[in-house]
């Protein structure tokens, strides 16, 4: 029996399952362990988040992303259509599932607090509602409005920020509007350094 | 990059020095192989290490970390001494002509204008000789001796190549072979680019070592030509676009500015910033300062800027002085800062003199850390033995550690360094409880403005107009926010196709100008993904979205002469034939002009339309680029003019100066740099990546390991002034010593791979060792050449 007969014999044996039922056997024989594997996966066009050649990917992930749904991203390839990358991807893309998948991933919000050894998980509203409270105190109790010419300067400049450059233009554009709106004019990111 | 990474096969020689691009960009360098296999292509590496670049290079020379400016100067030099100056060029698109001032001048390692009480210079003589129109001067025959070019020849004729390689330890066969294949690329129809990256921006004078390339390239002819350009290759994946949002202090999205307390109202603003021109008919486009910052102000306060408030200019914070992250944890660790966010930055392990940063986190009331992985930084305040002894009990900060999603779970746009706006899907829910980043911050505004409205307080107008009026206030999409950085009309609600239709009354909301038609009423430009690239030369016009206007290649109009004619017809990207522009890409210039006039406008946002050999005002150390050691200097003089041995315009605090190690304690020089399967210390905490690179290290020569007894695989101890780390050794060929100054000189290589939190083994943060100063402009810290020891230590 040679390979051609093999995946014959295997696209026989299934024929009456679900995948045929459907439609979706593939017509090409020889293809159907990829189509396999990949067939009830969602595929996915996004681009690496390490270095900034922007490599495509292929992401491929099980259910459909609703909510309720746990995540599933269990394969990342190179997207061969991508002009510069051509499908390819370095060692460092080539483990981009295992920082998705990390068990150093955090989960839930935290808190420390001062002195303490370890952390005690809280709620977002617990979070943000205390976090807006020592904001809001010190911007209150710092904001320099005029400087010593009498001009407007409006500068709060006990609170500074330091901001991503992994994270996406739009939510770079909230994030500025966040820090300037409140007046914050120590803001950087990784460009400084 | 003005260019973008498929273009690199274009080139005729590809320089890759300042970076590896091949073990830290290594999918961009396919297209250097490229150039190599089917553009009959040269590469030229010049590194302190035989790296992985090197290692298929047709030429390589060794130099000195932080010695590249003294390599340039002498290849300038070496350009004009045997003629290998594009001329035609020069004369067009640079402002080599020009006359600068009478008292301008430059001695003995120092510019007119210094003052060494405040370390900085009055910059005033440095600039063009102006008419009593205002417009610069000129004599186009090159022959006044206050011209550019002239100064130029003087201020690099100091630099001849055996002064060259003393300073750099090149081998003077090795310098001259590169500078010879480099020159020769300034013939009409060869082209050179350059790669570079953190080897070049993280040393005291950083920006003029790019500087000085890019003067290279100018004088060669190699800029807005295919397969030339000045090419940085950035680092995370969007810092080209969060740098386009403007995330930096002194910064606003589009490259506008934050007001400073000198702009005391919105029209001194703009006579800061919409520069006069300074030549006749100059289309100097930065005039239209006005129109993008009152559209970024439509975005910011949304219904409340009105003209009558001057579109809510008073209520953006202005600076007194660059409040960059070195300078502000001076002041935090002066006590002077009480909260502090910190978001997908672990700047615990980043930030030098890792001593310095635990000390300023601990004087903070409250730490807010953003991320999507369990980073130092948020437990700086656990002890770590041997990694980071603190004493917990008295560290008294409030932590939040907040959980993000990560690229997977998201969509919306990072930009490439070709600056090539990819939009990207989700494919994935973010784990448990972890919510986007915009998700967070209105999850706190949302409650500050309820605070604010509540009880009052500092400035409550400006927190109550901010504007957030996103159809889920509580999580705006990536899609409403990208179609307000393209920009809007605001009475219809219509998406801008160009920047050209912004305005400065009002009528339209734009949140980053070059972004303009990225989104418009034809939808999502930078969701294309169409790969053709019909003239074959690597421009995808329908793939994504270029800012700005799609255009692929920047300062396009220097691609052809004064004439329209291209300088080399293989590299045809801008032509005048009968009467009008024709092309492959979007025009970088006025095409309504003809040849003649819009060649005075080849590099269009200057005032003065032309290419800076000379930089006038805009540098801290001086318009033309001279040889600094570094601040650690590993032969504690300069050879060009030792009374001023290092960057004289440098930014250095007390405490700073005094961590300042000296080449008797701290023989060798350190330098950092990457492995290919890891990303800083991102990677780490990724099993696959751990796995491929389990373990910290350095590098060192074999003679030097002789010298001390250290075998490959002995663990060693490193120190610098700041503090040491304890790592394993690698004996490698790949680093040799050099001979400088009559001195015989090693490196010690870092590589930055190097943390405790992730999966890889436990070890010591290399930024314990580094200094804490940068360069004079940027303030990039000096991580490329500082001094350290090394000796044999005990496992770990
Ligand atoms: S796969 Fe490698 S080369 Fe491509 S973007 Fe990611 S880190 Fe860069």
């Amino acid at each position: 029996m040679n390979r051609r007969q093999f995946f014959k014999l295997c696209a026989g044996g299934v024929a009456t399952s679900a995948i045929a039922g459907l439609g979706l056997m593939p017509t090409l024989a020889f293809a159907a362990p990829r189509e396999f594997k990949l067939i009830r996966a969602k595929e996915t066009r996004n681009n690496c988040c390490y270095c900034s050649v922007g490599c495509g990917l292929l992401m491929y992930s099980r259910g459909d992303v609703s909510k309720n749904v746990e995540p599933s991203l269990f394969h990342i390839e190179g997207d061969a259509d991508h002009p510069v990358s051509r499908g390819a991807l370095c060692p460092k893309g080539a483990g981009l599932l295992d920082f998705v998948n990390s068990p150093n991933r955090l989960q839930y919000p935290e808190y420390r607090a001062p002195g303490a050894a370890t952390w005690q998980r809280i709620s977002w509203q617990e979070a943000f509602t205390r976090i807006a409270r020592l904001m809001k105190d010190d911007r209150d109790q710092n904001m320099i409005k005029t400087n010593a010419a009498g001009t407007p300067v409006n500068r709060w400049m006990t609170t500074g920020m330091l901001t991503a450059s992994a994270q996406s233009n739009e939510a770079g554009f909230l994030t500025q509007k966040f820090a300037r709106g409140l007046g914050l004019v120590a803001v950087d990111t990784q460009a400084r350094i | 990059m003005t260019n973008h990474w498929i273009d690199i096969k274009n080139a005729d020689v590809v320089v890759v020095m300042g970076g590896n691009a091949a073990e830290n960009h290594p999918v961009g360098f396919s297209w250097v192989t490229e150039a190599m296999q089917h553009n009959n292509a040269k590469l030229v590496v010049v590194d302190p290490r035989f790296n992985r670049s090197a290692a298929v290079a047709d030429y390589y020379a060794n130099l000195r970390s932080g010695s590249d400016i003294a390599f340039f100067l002498g290849l300038i030099r070496y350009l004009i001494d045997t003629n290998q100056v594009n001329y035609d060029y020069v004369k067009t698109f640079t402002n080599a002509s020009f006359i600068v001032r009478e008292d301008y001048g430059y001695e003995d390692g120092l510019f007119t204008g210094y003052d060494p009480k405040t370390g900085s210079y009055d910059k005033e003589s440095w600039f063009y000789e102006l008419d009593d129109q205002g417009y610069a001067m000129v004599d186009e025959s090159l022959e006044h001796p206050r011209c550019v070019w002239n100064l130029l020849k003087q201020h690099v004729d100091r630099y001849t190549i055996d002064k060259v390689v003393n300073i750099t330890g090149t081998p003077k066969a090795q310098y001259e072979q590169v500078c010879q294949v480099i020159g020769a690329t300034h013939a009409n129809n060869k082209v050179a680019t350059f790669l570079y990256a953190l080897g070049w921006t993280q040393h005291t004078k950083g920006a003029q070592n790019i500087r000085s390339m890019a003067m290279v390239q100018l004088i060669l002819g190699n800029m807005g030509m295919l397969g030339g350009g000045v090419n940085a290759l950035r680092g995370h994946s969007n810092i080209q676009g969060i740098t386009d949002m403007g995330l930096l202090c002194q910064n606003l999205p589009g490259y506008l500015k934050l007001p400073s307390d000198k702009d005391v109202d919105l029209q001194a603003h703009f006579e800061h910033h919409a520069p006069k021109p300074l030549r006749p008919g100059q289309t100097n486009y930065w005039q239209n300062y006005p129109k993008f910052f009152v559209s970024l102000m439509k975005s910011f306060w949304g219904e409340a800027a009105t003209p009558e408030n001057n579109f809510g200019y008073e209520w953006m914070p202005k600076w007194d002085m660059q409040y960059d992250v070195l300078r502000y944890f001076e002041m935090m660790k002066q006590g002077k800062v009480n909260g502090y966010i910190v978001q997908g930055f672990n700047v615990l392990s980043s930030l030098p003199n890792k001593a310095k940063i635990n000390e300023a986190l601990a004087k903070l009331k409250f730490l807010v850390v953003v991320d999507p992985l369990a980073v130092e930084t948020a437990t700086f305040w656990r002890n770590k033995k041997l990694f980071n002894e603190v004493d917990t009990a008295n560290i008294m900060t409030e932590v939040f550690r907040l959980p993000t999603g990560c690229f997977a779970e998201e969509e919306g746009t990072i930009v490439n360094s070709g600056r090539w706006m990819q939009w990207h899907w989700k494919g994935a829910n973010s784990p448990k409880e972890a919510k986007a980043d915009g998700e967070i911050w209105a999850g706190i505004l949302a409650e500050l403005k309820r605070l604010y409205a509540e009880e009052g307080g500092a400035l409550p107008e400006a927190v109550a107009a901010l504007d957030w009026q996103y159809v889920n206030p509580a999580n705006p999409t990536a899609e409403e926010v990208a179609k307000q950085l393209n920009g809007q009309d605001v009475a219809t609600g219509r998406q801008l196709s160009s920047f050209g239709e912004l305005k400065a009354d009002g009528s339209t909301a734009c949140g980053c100008w070059i972004y303009t038609g990225s989104w418009t009423e034809q939808g999502n430009m930078m969701a294309r993904r169409d790969n053709a690239d019909p003239s074959g030369k690597g421009i995808t016009p329908g793939w994504s979205f270029a800012w700005p206007a799609n255009r692929r290649i920047l300062y396009n109009r220097a691609s052809a002469d004064v004439n329209g004619n291209p300088w080399d017809k293989d590299r045809t990207l801008m032509e005048w034939t009968d009467g009008k522009w024709t092309g492959i890409d979007v025009p970088d210039f006025n095409s309504k002009l003809d040849p003649q006039a819009s060649a005075k406008t080849g590099f269009l946002m200057q005032p003065e339309g032309h290419a800076r050999l000379f930089a006038n005002r805009l540098m801290a150390e001086g318009p033309f680029p001279e040889h600094y050691e570094p601040m650690e200097s590993p032969i504690g003089t300069n050879p060009m003019h030792p009374e001023v041995i290092t960057n004289p315009a440098v930014r250095i605090f007390a405490d700073d100066k005094a961590q300042l190690g000296d080449f008797e304690d701290f023989p060798y020089v350190g330098t950092s740099y990457h492995l290919t399967e890891h990303f800083n210390n991102w990677t780490t905490h990724s099993r696959l990546n751990a796995i491929a690179q389990p373990q910290h290290f350095i590098e060192m020569d074999e003679v030097l390991a002789k010298q001390k007894g250290i075998a490959n695989g002995d663990w060693v101890k490193v120190s610098s002034k700041r503090n040491y780390i304890v790592t394993k050794a690698l004996v490698t060929k790949r680093l040799q010593p050099y001979v400088v100054n009559g001195k015989t000189l090693h490196t010690i290589g870092i590589p930055l791979h190097a943390n405790y939190e992730g999966l890889t083994r436990e070890a010591y943060e290399i930024n314990s060792l580094t200094p804490y100063v940068g360069d004079a402009n940027t303030q990039t810290p000096e991580y490329k050449a500082f001094l350290v020891n090394i000796e044999k230590a005990e496992a770990i």
